[in-house]
């Protein structure tokens, strides 16, 4: 069966569905193969970031000037949900790189910033990380409390952490967010570029992740680093810089879960129609059928609904609050399908030898990250009523 | 080093087919369409060529309605440099009037080497390339497992029966290609989008005679659904006591 019940494969031009068809064929022959070993391992493969780059996944929807494909934003989503599909730690590495690092580079960077990074980056020569979330400030980045005092001579100097920071021991620059100049207001947030090989800067791995364990995540510390007047990304100003980074990661994110949650739909529904118990195939119970039913009909929902956000972005007309909508539902369907994946497999379930459960852990981290659910919940509650939940 | 292979656009194959209502043909809807795979071989032994000669280039040629540029686009994202369709609204079940079309366009081409997959992967008549070599005066090499180009003159491989064969031919010549030469690069992203910059040039297909056409098509009968036993060690004595019992293969 095609996952693709409302034939979406229509509404993609030639270019979106060559994009998609490439991603797979990587997907199909580079992740799925040795994921799962990664996942209990509990190890990122490093070993793809060259292929990811030569296939061009890297902040593939920014331009082709600065090194990266040029594609339009529904493309983009089409790779993420094909990374995705293969394993979130994946997709986690490329949302992080393009949308998170490349990204506030090419927006908030100078030229000679965007030259000196972009086209490195895209070629996977140099990895980044994105450092927002703090220990004690998650949800609410706001009060976060790292700092960079500016010198005299237009140097400056940074100090404290953050946490939960993907790709942060194997990164080798970091887009850190900090306040600025004693000033504990949000509006002082600037983002920096700092390379992770400065003097101070520190970097360790969180242990004991039962979640995106072929992904590394860290805890970054800055005792004192001295960065150069040009590390300030110029045009970043208050907490909007950041969110709009997010803004892009998130959408991206919306089409990740689906890719996920097709992984699993396409694992239960074989394991259905093969597993016999009973003396027929449990596909041929009504309990499982409509467990099926259900995962198709959230997946189909979920597809249409980041096609067309795609759309509005191509067409430059989304807002923040629509990608709040995407994450939140696909993210939340996706854990749901996965979940009720791994149930339909029975004992098998639990192995990490099939795909159902370690998407579903994933799945958690997911649906913490770039928002919890319940942080998208505020952000949609302050669209419709015009009451913000938060202050 | 100038290099044309002609490609077919073909229903992708993990599908269960179904026939449609005039009977003569196979049912469209809902079918995705790809290279065929010997042609994508092809494609992929040509560029390699090229790019271990450093020198030269790689066209495609493909026969059919508008969709195939498609499938032209494909193999310009895979690196080639140009592209030609032989514009007809159908695709004649008939190598002949097919093989006297594409004679035409590469006649006065300047090709070395004209390239085929061995046969399509729907039609799998295998007999187009044949044709073409009749009609061009060239020597023909079929189902080549290797192929190297040296000093203006070819070398290739073939399989058969419990070992290899091995020719050598002189330039220009048409080779067909079987599996196991090489595995088509995937397309990069910047690939796909320099596609869209290349050449592809759009003329009248000059088909020869179609003296061959499709009367009835039909399916094959149902079998019965598999079923699985269970996994590992512990599964092999049921399976032998069913292998040896139900199905009384043992
Ligand atoms: C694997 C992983 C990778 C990550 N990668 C990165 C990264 O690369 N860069 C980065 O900067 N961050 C990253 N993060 C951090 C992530 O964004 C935060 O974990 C997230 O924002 C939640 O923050 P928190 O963990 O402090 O939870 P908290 O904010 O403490 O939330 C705890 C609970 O309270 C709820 N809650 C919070 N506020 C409210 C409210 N106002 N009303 C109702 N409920 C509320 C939350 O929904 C949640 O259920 C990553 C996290 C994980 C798990």
């Amino acid at each position: 069966m095609n996952p693709d019940f409302f034939n979406i494969e229509s509404a993609l031009s030639e270019e979106e569905r060559a994009v998609r068809d490439s991603v797979r064929r990587f997907v199909d022959e580079r992740v799925l193969p040795i994921i799962g070993q990664c996942y209990v391992d509990g190890r990122f493969p490093r070993e793809l970031i060259p292929a990811m780059a030569e296939l061009g996944v890297l902040g593939a929807n920014l331009p082709e000037e600065y090194g990266c494909a040029g594609l339009n934003n529904v493309s983009y989503g089409l790779i993420m949900q094909e990374l995705e599909r293969g394993d979130s730690g994946i997709r986690s590495f490329a949302s992080v790189q393009g949308a998170l690092v490349m990204y506030p580079i090419y927006a908030f960077g100078s030229e000679e910033q965007k030259r000196e990074w972009l086209p490195r980056m895209a070629k996977g020569e140099a990895i980044g990380c994105f450092g927002l979330t703090e220990s004690d400030f998650g949800s609410n980045p706001s009060g976060m409390v790292t700092m960079a005092m500016e010198q005299p001579d237009g140097t400056w100097i940074l100090n404290g952490g953050k946490m939960w920071i993907t790709n942060g021991s194997q990164a080798h620059v970091s887009v850190v967010w900090a306040k600025t100049n004693g000033d504990k207001e949000a509006s002082s947030i600037r983002g920096f570029i700092v390379p992770t090989n400065m003097a101070g800067f520190k970097a360790k791995d969180v242990k004991g992740k039962l979640s995106l364990r072929a992904s590394d995540t860290s805890e970054l510390t800055f005792d004192n680093v001295h960065l150069p007047a040009t590390a300030v990304l110029p045009k970043s100003g208050g907490l909007k810089s950041p969110l709009m980074c997010l803004t892009q990661a998130r959408y991206g994110i919306s089409w990740g879960a689906i890719g996920a949650a097709i992984a699993c739909f396409e694992e239960a529904l074989s394991y259905a129609r093969n597993r016999v118990m009973f003396d027929r195939p449990i596909g041929g119970f009504q309990i499982q059928q409509v467990r099926l039913a259900d995962m198709l009909t959230e997946i189909v929902k979920a597809q249409l609904v980041s096609l067309h956000l795609g759309r509005l972005k191509d067409a430059g007309t989304f807002t923040p609050q629509q990608v709040s909508l995407a994450k939140r539902n696909n993210v939340d369907i996706a854990t749901n399908v996965a979940r009720e994946a791994r149930r339909l497999l029975g004992g098998n379930g639990i192995l990490a030898e099939y795909a159902s459960m370690r998407h579903m852990a994933n799945l958690e981290s997911v649906y913490t990250y770039e928002g919890t659910h319940d942080v998208h919940s505020l952000i949609l509650g302050q669209a419709v009523t015009g009451l913000n939940a938060f202050s | 080093m100038k290099i044309a292979v002609c490609i077919k656009r073909v229903p992708e194959m993990d599908v269960t087919f179904k026939i449609a209502p005039t009977g003569k043909a196979v049912d469209e809807t809902g079918l995705k369409w790809d290279m065929s795979d010997f042609d994508g071989y092809a494609v992929e032994a040509a560029l390699q060529l090229t790019e271990k000669a450093g020198t030269g280039e790689v066209h495609v040629i493909s026969l059919g309605p508008d969709v195939v540029q498609e499938t032209l686009r494909k193999a310009l994202s895979m690196g080639v440099a140009k592209a030609v369709q032989l514009k007809c609204d159908t695709v004649p079940f008939d190598a002949y009037a097919i093989g006297t079309a594409l004679a035409a366009e590469l006649k006065d081409g300047g090709y070395d080497l004209i390239m085929f997959g061995k046969m399509s992967i729907d039609g799998a008549n295998g007999v187009t390339q044949f044709v073409v070599a009749e009609l061009l005066g060239l020597p023909l090499v079929h189902a080549c497992s290797k192929l190297e180009i040296a000093d203006g003159k070819g070398s290739a491989r073939r399989e058969i029966e419990g070992g290899g064969e091995l020719v050598s031919f002189a330039l220009p010549a048409i080779v067909s290609i079987d599996e196991g030469i090489a595995r088509p690069r995937y397309p990069s992203l910047k690939g796909i989008m320099a596609a869209k910059r290349k050449p592809l040039e759009v003329r009248p297909a000059q088909l020869g005679e179609v003296r061959l056409t499709i009367e009835t098509m039909e399916l094959p009968p149902p079998r019965a659904a598999g079923r699985i036993i269970g996994e590992g060690a512990a599964a092999v004595p049921e399976l032998v006591a069913l292998l040896q019992n139900e199905a009384k293969v043992l």
